[in-house]
């Protein structure tokens, strides 16, 4: 599937590059807290994404369980992920299985070290990090929007560095969109991809503009009243933003400085 | 024998395979994964993997998930 991916975009001439495969969407979403799977299907359609992410649990014993993969596009990449996980070896231990599932090396590393913010423990996401490229995954980290910590997380061979822009699930959006310009700048050549803390459409953009490769977010659209509408939104803002930082923006200036010739005005 | 499957304990015959304890269990197969004991056991390894006593299984599939 990753080759018809290629194949789609190669002419497009800017798409986000993860672990070798390209995509043409720069937005990857999540499956979680739909109110309904048509709700989520539609959402998943109107966002033009190409990669969605999905959590590993235990399978429930007392009832057959129909499989959720089967209620998501089969076009899709599937990314799968290690949330909830509170140690190292618990999302070790998590992307293992699911590469065993589902026969991919991509994974969403997350390692939680609290549970009111979320926040990463980036000790144990590193130590997670270094062991999962060992073994050969793709490791895609979640992390505190900080330089040093994604260099230590590119220099243990993670494919992308994905720094949250606030609490997950918060809806916030860019909390310090310095620490982001300062890592794009920082580190031109590596993947950075935004993850959780969006919330509306302006915040995809703003991430964006900020230099960000790609957004990865669920809540925003999920918990939208119209979560087709939000997708197509978030579709289109990451879209302008990517534009916009492409374009390069003009510089902020305290005063004004007239867009009209200053000479021939009538007296 | 007692074996622990997804934390809950389960008397089983001896001499159950891993594939045999999936069936049993009425589990798809496909889009499953298994642990043995911390460590992963492929799906290949099923039929052969015989089961022991105290053993502690742990069955995964995917759910809605963001972060």
């Amino acid at each position: 599937m990753s080759t018809a991916i290629t194949e789609k975009v190669s002419d497009a001439g800017d798409s986000l590059i993860i672990g070798g495969r390209a995509f043409s969407s720069r937005l990857i979403i999540g499956t979680g807290k739909y109110r309904s799977f048509g709700e989520m299907r539609a959402a998943h359609a109107a966002s033009g994404a190409e990669m969605v992410t999905v959590a590993v649990r235990r399978v429930p014993l007392d009832r057959s369980s129909e499989s959720f993969l089967d209620h998501l596009d089969p076009a899709l990449q599937i990314l799968p992920n290690t949330a909830g996980c509170y140690t190292a070896e618990d999302a070790l231990r998590t992307a293992r299985l699911a590469r065993e599932a589902l026969g991919t090396d991509l994974v969403k590393l997350e390692v939680i070290g609290d549970q009111t913010t979320l926040f990463p423990d980036n000790e144990q996401t590193l130590e997670a990090a270094r062991i999962l490229v060992k073994e050969g995954f793709v490791v895609l980290p979640y992390f505190n929007d900080d330089l040093i910590m994604a260099k230590k997380l590119l220099d243990a061979g993670c494919a992308a560095i994905m720094p949250l822009a606030a609490p997950i699930g918060s809806g916030l959006g860019v909390q310090n969109p310095a620490n982001l310009r300062i890592m794009r700048e920082q580190l031109p050549d590596a993947t950075m991809i935004v993850d959780a803390g969006v919330g509306t459409a302006s915040d995809a953009a703003i991430a964006m503009e900020l230099g960000a490769d790609g957004v990865l977010m669920n809540t925003a659209i999920a918990e939208a009243e119209d979560p087709a509408k939000m997708a197509t939104a978030m579709k289109l803002a990451i879209e302008a933003g990517r534009l916009a930082y492409v374009a390069g923006r003009m510089p902020k200036r305290l005063y004004a400085s007239a867009s009209s010739p200053l000479s021939g005005v009538i007296r | 024998m007692r074996v622990y499957v997804n934390g809950e304990p389960r008397e089983i015959d001896h001499s159950l395979t891993l594939a045999e304890l999936v069936t049993e269990l009425d589990l798809p197969p496909a889009r499953i994964a298994i642990e043995l004991n911390r460590a992963v056991v492929r799906r290949n390894d099923w039929p052969a993997t015989l089961l022991n006593d105290e053993d502690r299984i742990e069955i995964v599939h995917f759910v809605g998930g963001g972060s």
